[in-house]
C-alpha cells in the first residue's frame, strides 16, 4: 500500500481529514523548505505538497506566481526539489510527500528519469496540473512500477464522463478543484462542492481532497464536512510574503494557523 | 516516420489534436469540458451553410477580401532571381492578417451565446483586431497584454481603447505576450460560462491550433488561386514569418500537398541565433509542453521557459504552433530566421524600392526572400505573406535609428 493510502485509511479509522498544506519548495529561501515541512508535519499536517516552481504557472493566482518566481530566483530546479524531498525522507519516514506542479519540468527531464529520482528520494504522490488523463499515459506508465500515486484533478466543470475516465486513472486521493478558478480564489460556495463531491463519490472509493479558496479555520472546517482532506495552499504562501524580511517568523505563523485549521477540523 | 506520399495533410490534427507528437490538450481540467464544448461547436458551424455564408460576406465586405497578390518588379530586378510576389495581407482591415481569425471566432462566440470577449495581445495587432470585431458585434471585450509591451505599443493600446475594449496591464512573469496569455487563460477559467477566449495564433490547447488555421487558410486558399491566374504556375517557394505562426500557416495548409512548392517559415533570430537573444524555437529550442500544448519552445536545461528578444513583437514569443513543430520534424517546411537588422534593412529596401511600408513581422519574410531569390531562375517564383503593414513600427525603427519623430 502506498504511504498515501495508508495514511488515508490511518485517519479514516481515527475519523478524521487529512490537513494538507502546499508551500512552493525555496520559497522564500532554499535552506527554509526542509524545517518547515517537518514544523507543518508538528502542527498537524498529515501530508505535504510540495510546489515544484515553474515559470509559466497558468492555473495559480498571483500569490503562487510570486511564490515561484522567488523560488526561480534561487535557482530551485526540480533535481533541487527531489533533493529537499530526500532529506526530510531523513527525519520522517511515513508523512507522504506529493510534488505539485506543471509538466514542462518533468517533460524535460524525462518521465522515466523523474520517476526513478522521484522514487529514490521518497516521492509518494505527483500532481501535474497541466496533464489532464488524455495525455497522461507515459508519465502514469513510468510512475507505476514506482508505486508513486498520480493525484489528478476534477472541477465545477468536469462531466459524468470526465468524472469516470479521471477516476480510473488517479490513485492515491482525488484532488477537487472547488470552484471555476485559479489558486487563491475566493468564492467557494458550500452546496455546489457537496453535491458535486456526492457526485464524483459514485464514480470512485478512492479519497477526495478539496483545495482551491480555503483559507481560514472556518472554511477548512466547512470542507472538511465533506470532503477527505482539506488543502490549504495560498493563505500559507501569503504568509511567507508578508514575513519576507523576517524569515525567522515563517515556521511560528504558519504553524499558527495551521495548529488552528486542524483544531477546527478536529471538532466535526 | 511517414513519407510525404503517405500523408494526408488535411486529415491533420487527430481528434485529440496531435500533429504527430506534438499538439494535444495540456490544461487544468477546468479547461478540459469548456474547450470540448468550443470543438463540438467548432465543428458544427463549420458545416454550417449559414455561419460560412455569414463568415465569407465578413470577409469580403469587413475585412476588404480577397487580398491581392502583388508582383514585386523592381525589387526582383534588383535581386537578380526569381520573382517575388506578394500576398497582401496588409491591405485587411486594421492593418494584417489577425482579423481573418478574430472575424471567425467572434462569430462562432455570437453562436455559443458567449457575450465576453477575452484575448492576449503581444504587438496588439491582435488585440485591436478582437477589439475591432467586438466593436461591431457589441460584444464586451477585454484584452491582456504585458506592462512592457503597453509601454511599447501605446497607439495600439489607445485604438484598442477607442474601439471600447478594456485593456488590462500583466505585470507578472517577463510582463510580456506569454504572461498576457497565462492572465488571460486565468480569465477564462474564472468566468468560463460566459466568456469566449479567442486565441491570436496557432498555438494552445486543441482545438485553437486547428480552428485558427482554418480561418486563417484563406490566405492561401486566395493565393493559390491568384498565381495560378496571374502567372500561369504554382509558386516554386513560400515565404512567411512565424511567431506562433499563424500567418505562415494560413498561407502554407492550402499547398503542403504540392510537393513540388518548397516552403519557408522564417523565425526572429534577433540579436543573431549564436547570442541567445531571439526568439527562434524551431531553429534553436527544443520540444516542451507550455500553455495547452507540446511544440518547440525556448527553455532552459530544468523546463523554465526563457525570455526572448526580437525587434519585432509580434514574433516575441518562446513557443510556436504544435503543426509547425510537426511541419519542421517531417522536414515538410524549412525553417530558418532571421536577424533584426536584416529585418530592418528589408523593411527599408521594400518601402524605397515597392512603395510598401511592411510590418516588422513581415519584413523577416522579405529578408529571407531577398537572400533566396538571388539562387534561383527569373522564371521562378517566390510568393512571401505580407502579413501587416508597418505603420504601426515606425517609431520603434526610429528610435533605433536614433530619428525622433
Amino acid at each position: 500500500m502506498s504511504r498515501i493510502s495508508a495514511c488515508f485509511q490511518q485517519l479514516d479509522e481515527a475519523n478524521k481529514v487529512a490537513l494538507i498544506p502546499f508551500v512552493t519548495a525555496g520559497d522564500p529561501s532554499r535552506d527554509i523548505t526542509v524545517p518547515l515541512m517537518h514544523q507543518m508535519v508538528e502542527a498537524g499536517a498529515n501530508m505535504i505538497e510540495l510546489g515544484v516552481p515553474f515559470s509559466d504557472p497558468m492555473a495559480d493566482g498571483p500569490t503562487i506566481q510570486r511564490a515561484s518566481e522567488r523560488a526561480l530566483q534561487n535557482n530551485i530546479s526540480i533535481h533541487d526539489v527531489l533533493a529537499m524531498v530526500q532529506e526530510f525522507r531523513q527525519q520522517d519516514s511515513t508523512t507522504p510527500v506529493i510534488l505539485m506542479g506543471y509538466l514542462n519540468p518533468i517533460e524535460v527531464m524525462g518521465y522515466q528519469e523523474f520517476a526513478d529520482a522521484a522514487a529514490t528520494a521518497g516521492v509518494d504522490g505527483v500532481l501535474t496540473v497541466d496533464m489532464p488523463p488524455e495525455e497522461a499515459q507515459g508519465l502514469l506508465d513510468a510512475l507505476k512500477p514506482h508505486e508513486i500515486d498520480p493525484i489528478l484533478l476534477l472541477a465545477p466543470t468536469s462531466t459524468e464522463d470526465r468524472i469516470k475516465s479521471v477516476s480510473e486513472v488517479a490513485n492515491g486521493f482525488i484532488y477537487y478543484v472547488s470552484m471555476k478558478g485559479i489558486t487563491g480564489g475566493s468564492n467557494i460556495v458550500l452546496s455546489e462542492v457537496s453535491a458535486k463531491v456526492a457526485e464524483i463519490r459514485r464514480s470512485t472509493r478512492l479519497p477526495i481532497g478539496i483545495g482551491f479558496g480555503i483559507k481560514d479555520p472556518e472554511s477548512a472546517q466547512t470542507m472538511a464536512q465533506v470532503g477527505d482532506a482539506v488543502i490549504v495552499g495560498s493563505v500559507l504562501v501569503n504568509i511567507i510574503e508578508s514575513l519576507i524580511d523576517t524569515p525567522d517568523k515563517i515556521g511560528d505563523e504558519i504553524t499558527r494557523l495551521l495548529g488552528s485549521m486542524r483544531q477546527a477540523m478536529d471538532l466535526i | 516516420m511517414p513519407t510525404d506520399e503517405q500523408i494526408d495533410f488535411s486529415e491533420m490534427p487527430d481528434s485529440y489534436g496531435h500533429f504527430g507528437p506534438y499538439g494535444g490538450v495540456f490544461v487544468a481540467e477546468t479547461l478540459m469540458e469548456p474547450l470540448t464544448e468550443l470543438r463540438e461547436a467548432y465543428e458544427t458551424y463549420m458545416q454550417d451553410e449559414q455561419f460560412l455564408a455569414e463568415l465569407d460576406a465578413d470577409l469580403q465586405n469587413y475585412v476588404g477580401r480577397p487580398s491581392p497578390i502583388y508582383h514585386c518588379e523592381r525589387w526582383s530586378r534588383e535581386l537578380g532571381g526569381a520573382q517575388i510576389y506578394l500576398k497582401r495581407e496588409d491591405l485587411n482591415h486594421t492593418g494584417a492578417h489577425k482579423v481573418n481569425n478574430t472575424i471567425g471566432q467572434a462569430l462562432l462566440a455570437k453562436r455559443m451565446g458567449k457575450n465576453r470577449i477575452i484575448a492576449e495581445t503581444g504587438a496588439g495587432q491582435h488585440g485591436v483586431a478582437t477589439a475591432t470585431v467586438a466593436a461591431r458585434l457589441g460584444l464586451e471585450c477585454v484584452v491582456y497584454m504585458g506592462e512592457v509591451d503597453i509601454k511599447r505599443q501605446e497607439a495600439n493600446v489607445y485604438r484598442m481603447r477607442l474601439l471600447g475594449a478594456e485593456v488590462v496591464s500583466v505585470e507578472s512573469g517577463s510582463k510580456t505576450l506569454k504572461d498576457a496569455l497565462n492572465e488571460a487563460m486565468r480569465d477564462w477559467v474564472t468566468n468560463i460560462d460566459d466568456t469566449f477566449y479567442i486565441i491570436g495564433t496557432v498555438a494552445g490547447p486543441h482545438p485553437y491550433p486547428a480552428m485558427v488555421r482554418d480561418f486563417q487558410a484563406i490566405i492561401g486558399r486566395e493565393a493559390r488561386e491568384q498565381i495560378r491566374e496571374q502567372a500561369g504556375i504554382l509558386p516554386d517557394a513560400l515565404v512567411a514569418c512565424v511567431g506562433g505562426g499563424s500567418n505562415a500557416i494560413g498561407l502554407f495548409y492550402p499547398f503542403l500537398q504540392d510537393k513540388e512548392v518548397a516552403i519557408y517559415g522564417v523565425e526572429a533570430a534577433g540579436d543573431g541565433l549564436e547570442t541567445g537573444h531571439h526568439a527562434a524555437p524551431l531553429c534553436a529550442g527544443k520540444p516542451g509542453v507550455l500553455h495547452g500544448n507540446r511544440t518547440y519552445l525556448m527553455e532552459d536545461k530544468n523546463g523554465q521557459i526563457i525570455e526572448t528578444h526580437s525587434i519585432s513583437a509580434g514574433l516575441d514569443y518562446p513557443g510556436v504552433g504544435p503543426e509547425h513543430s510537426w511541419l519542421k520534424d517531417i522536414g515538410r517546411v524549412t525553417y530558418d530566421a532571421i536577424t533584426d537588422d536584416e529585418a530592418l534593412e528589408a523593411f527599408h529596401t521594400l518601402t524605397r524600392v515597392e512603395g510598401i511600408i511592411p510590418a516588422l513581422e513581415s519584413s523577416h519574410a522579405l529578408a529571407y526572400a531577398a537572400k533566396l531569390a538571388p539562387t534561383m531562375q527569373s522564371d521562378q517564383i517566390i510568393l512571401v505573406n505580407l502579413s501587416g503593414r508597418g505603420d504601426k513600427d515606425i517609431h520603434t525603427v526610429a528610435a533605433r535609428e536614433g530619428i525622433k519623430i
